[in-house]
């Protein structure tokens, strides 16, 4: 492979916005996982493709309409769930399914599939843009920001909310907290890997790190390094080889969970 | 002498019980309260509302003359130990981070170490919580209660699961922190041996209060203790 690719620069910006979408992803999707709430990106995700399917038919920038859909729908299974007991797997499914179906249908009375909807589908790394690197770089860097100076809140919350609310901390606003950003994360991820696979990127990393059995800051960091090593060999791979740059990197993530499950069965890490 | 609670009239309802009716009483700076009565009896219950959990009671909670309803802040000076700690049991944090997860305020590692060696924990700092035996759970938690240097500590009690050794250890460090630290006790248990060793006031809680007031008078009233070790007797026929 020679070094040239990385003077390209619809390469530089793939690799900068693949990056800091890995490391976002893993560090929201952590909290989800540990919350057992894994599918919850998925969920905004196939909702977001209704809000897409609605840009692209009103003739407003699709992502803008997915971020406006995606973080309603967000508050909307919260409120759903905490209000009249739904449990959280079941109010999942109820807005991934009704995404979906709201996306067939506007697809289909403004005539039909597109390139641009299929873009929207499996993502297009390779095709961002100098604004959106700018935008995903400002939304990384804020989101961590905020986790960072909420950083006890969050974690404690998510280990026991009810301690946490003991403890003083506003549980519920935490809550929703989250979720807004889990819903900003999930659409501005879609641009790397697509609606259809972003759960993998919230999910496999993490649970892969949590197989480490270290403390909370070490599976973090362990998450961002499979998430990035994932995200950089599957895009460097992807266009090498001229295959899809999303299903590469999702298989890669889920190379390093298998070999870790190997490791551990090999009783080489312990637990 | 400084009331730390004061509860009036407390009525708490759930849908179809009546948990606990009319309670009232109140608890002094540097008190050790063991608070008996069989399971069901709405300890728990009494301290969810004395914790802002259970905001739906009848009645009046103050603490340090505040009523707890007007501010969540009082919350800052309670160290809260639950009966029974619900995490995920590979949940990636170690008894550092656990600790830590109590601290308010900045880390100060000093403190920590000392609050770990106290608790005999020190030795655990990096090990995951879900590793450790229910009796070192327990203790970690004693830890993150203690953190922020807590007026009243409030402790509801494990029945089951815990071996002697780290019940004794438990009952010692207990005896320590209100006899040498002078921090409030409030410790619901069913070991009422224990309760005549550590705690200076006893109140039997069975939905309603049928004693408050200092132990000696408690355990020298053999009709009430009767009563109260054929309760817990039955409970620990209940439990095997
Ligand atoms: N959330 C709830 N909803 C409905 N009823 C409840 C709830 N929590 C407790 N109860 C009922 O209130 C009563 C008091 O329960 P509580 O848990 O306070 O007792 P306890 O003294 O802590 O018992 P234990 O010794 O078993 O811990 C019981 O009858 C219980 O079934
Ligand atoms: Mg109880």
């Amino acid at each position: 492979m020679s070094l040239e690719i990385f003077s390209f620069g619809f390469m530089q910006r793939a690799l900068i916005s693949g990056i800091a979408i890995a490391i976002l992803c893993s560090v929201v999707g952590l909290f989800l996982v540990l919350r057992r709430y894994s599918l919850f990106g998925d969920a905004i995700a196939h909702s977001s493709f209704g809000g897409i399917a609605l840009g692209l038919m009103a003739g407003v920038y699709p992502l803008w309409t997915a971020y406006g859909v995606s973080l309603v729908s967000a508050l909307i299974i919260t409120r759903i769930k905490d209000r009249f007991n739904v449990s959280g797997d079941a109010s999942v499914a109820v807005l991934l399914s009704s995404g979906i179906a709201v996306g067939l249908v506007i697809i289909g009375i403004s005539g039909g599939f597109t390139v641009d909807i299929f873009s929207f589908l499996f993502g297009s790394i390779l095709l961002v843009g100098v604004s959106d690197t700018i935008m995903i770089l400002g939304l990384t860097g804020i989101i961590l920001i905020v986790i960072l100076v909420l950083y006890r809140q969050f974690l404690y919350s998510t280990f026991n909310e009810e301690q946490a609310k003991v403890s003083g901390i506003s549980v519920e606003k935490i809550n929703y907290l989250l979720i807004f950003m889990a819903g900003l994360t999930v659409v501005t991820s879609i641009q790397l890997v697509g609606v259809l696979l972003i759960s993998a990127l919230f999910v496999i990393p993490n649970v892969t790190a949590i197989m480490y059995g270290k403390g909370f800051k070490q599976t973090t960091i362990l998450s961002m390094a499979f998430s990035i090593f994932s995200v950089v060999v599957g895009i460097l791979v992807s266009y090498v080889f001229d295959i899809t740059p999303a299903g590469t990197i999702v298989l890669l993530s889920t190379g390093i969970f298998v070999c870790t499950i190997g490791i551990k069965s090999v009783g080489i890490l312990k637990t | 002498m400084l009331k730390v609670i004061e509860i009036e009239h407390l009525t708490v309802e759930y849908p179809g019980v009546k948990a606990l009716d009319d309670v009232s009483f109140s608890v002094n700076e540097g008190d050790f309260l063991g608070i008996i009565g069989p399971n069901g009896a709405g300890k728990s219950t009494l301290f969810a509302s004395m914790l802002g959990l259970n905001t739906k009671y009848k009645g009046t909670i103050k603490f340090f003359g505040k009523d707890i309803r007007k501010s969540r802040e009082y919350l800052k000076l309670i160290g809260y130990v639950p009966q029974k700690p619900v995490f995920e049991k590979n949940f990636p944090a170690t008894v550092n981070d656990v600790v830590n997860m109590g601290l308010r305020k900045k880390y100060h590692e000093k403190k920590i170490d000392e609050i770990l060696q106290q608790l005999w924990i020190h030795e655990l700092g990096n090990r995951r919580i879900g590793e450790l035996s229910v009796g070192q759970q327990q203790r970690v938690f004693i830890a993150k209660a203690l953190v922020n240097n807590p007026k009243l500590l409030i402790l509801d009690e494990p029945v089951t699961g815990i071996d002697q050794h780290s019940i004794d250890l438990f009952y010692s460090i207990l005896k320590d922190l209100n006899s040498k630290q002078k921090i409030t006790i409030i410790w619901s248990s069913h070991d009422l041996d224990a309760v005549n060793k550590l705690a200076n006031h006893v109140a039997c809680l069975n939905r309603t209060l049928f004693f408050h007031g200092e132990s000696d008078d408690f355990f020298d009233n053999d009709e009430l203790v009767k009563q109260y070790s054929e309760a817990s007797m039955q409970e620990h026929m209940h439990h095997h």
